[in-house]
């Protein structure tokens, strides 16, 4: 039985992110989207969903992390306690 | 550097590298890190997690079996909807188990052919059949309450997939507990003839929950691994006692009695002492002699090839419209 899996992805109200919830075996999108709204719908105020098939999901790899996220780690002018105001200044 | 995340995780190293690896991944253990499903991981931790979750997912699909028993016969609509709404659960419940597990490299279609063949186990607790109408509450209090306890200190299993399923197991799990329990302080409270029934069904079940949690530690030969990597948290024994400890003062509170006459609370532990498991009836019951271990695994096959001409037209449609 060769079924696709699918990603799944639910916002759970109006103005928020999407967010994976699991995955759903099935055939085609239709009945992707049906099944995921039945495992991961059967609760709570869901607005939309996504299903994206994992074949289609690019991803980094554990090994490459260091490597590749590393300039985002040391680079401490990117955030605002690196930046100095006088005292007392409203708004910052 | 970019994969795909439906390609199987390289698992191929240079042993050479294995004691390094094994290091590093015992100090990310030890330092609390979430394993996800491309880290490197042991051999044994793969399979481990590999068994324990397709055991976890067989038993919310079979555990579905005994409850439905008495789908047709609740006692009335709001029983039926709320008894409806826990089987659909259980059958959610499974598949995020399932979905997890296929992370680790072994195939839905395998891990299924291993339950319909016998070869994999589930919970020993769904070969026990369901009796009466009380047993429904039993399974509720008892069985998901013990879950409860179980899946609770699971939500921080060191496997990333095994452990958000787990987080959303909990929050769907608490609604089971109280509709069973409900259904018992109601017939305890109820005719002498449902009494009667509430406590049989109490005398029957209680000593079978107690064995879910599975042997005490000492006897169980994947308890050490399992606790050394994260994969379980606490052992079977301090779950046990948990459980215990919650439901002795639930039982006082509708008047049922726990058919062990050495309950004693111990006030300086404040744990209630219990007398002895009989653990020959868990041996024969998860090996294949319980009550219903042959209906039950007849069910599901017969379910699977029942429902194969389903799955073959929906494969044939999506194939005959595939862009």
């Amino acid at each position: 039985m060769s079924e696709i899996i699918w990603e799944v992805f639910v916002q759970a109200a109006g103005g928020e992110p999407h967010e994976h919830a699991g995955s759903v075996h099935a055939a085609d999108k239709e009945m992707a989207l049906q099944s995921a709204r039945d495992v991961y719908a059967r609760r709570g105020k869901i607005v939309n969903m996504w299903v994206v098939k994992a074949s289609d999901i690019s991803s980094t790899e554990p090994a490459d992390r260091p490597s590749f996220f590393e300039p985002g780690d040391d680079k401490a002018y990117r955030h605002p306690s690196f930046y100095a105001v006088p005292r007392g200044m409203k708004g910052f | 550097m970019s994969t795909n995340l439906s390609a199987p995780a390289n698992t191929l190293k240079n042993s050479a590298d294995e004691p390094a690896l094994l290091a590093q991944f015992e100090a990310r253990i030890a330092a609390g890190e979430t394993i996800e499903p491309r880290d490197w991981m042991p051999e044994k931790y793969r399979k481990q997690l590999t068994r324990m979750m397709g055991q976890h997912a067989h038993s919310e699909i079979v555990g579905m079996l005994p409850e439905a028993n008495w789908l047709t016969r609740a006692p009335s609509l709001r029983r039926k909807m709320s008894l409806l709404a826990k089987i659909q659960d259980e059958a959610g419940h499974g598949l995020y188990i399932y979905c997890g597990a296929e992370t680790l490299g072994t195939s839905r279609e395998q891990m299924y052919d291993e339950l319909l063949s016998g070869k994999a186990k589930y919970s020993h607790i769904f070969n026990y059949p369901t009796l009466s109408w009380a047993d429904i509450g039993c399974v509720g209090w008892f069985v998901d309450g013990a879950a409860i306890v179980n899946q609770t200190t699971l939500a921080k299993s060191s496997y990333g997939p095994y452990a958000r399923a787990m987080v959303r197991i909990c929050k769907e799990e608490n609604f089971h507990k109280k509709q069973g329990f409900e259904i018992c302080s109601i017939l305890a409270n109820g005719t002498a003839e449902q009494k009667a029934m509430i406590q049989d069904a109490v005398n029957r079940w209680w000593w079978p929950s107690l064995m879910m949690f599975g042997p005490s530690d000492t006897d169980s030969p994947n308890s050490g691994e399992l606790l050394k990597w994260g994969i379980k948290r606490k052992s079977n024994d301090e779950l046990r006692q948990r459980f215990i400890n919650l439901t002795v003062p639930q039982a006082d509170a509708i008047g049922v009695t726990l058919p062990d006459p050495d309950l004693k609370l111990d006030a300086e532990s404040g744990n209630w002492q219990f007398g002895p498991i009989n653990w020959d009836e868990f041996k024969a019951v998860i090996s294949g002699d319980g009550p219903c271990n042959r209906e039950r695994l007849t069910a599901k096959q017969t379910a699977h090839a029942a429902g194969a001409w389903v799955r073959d037209a929906a494969l044939a449609y999506a194939q005959k419209h595939a862009q």
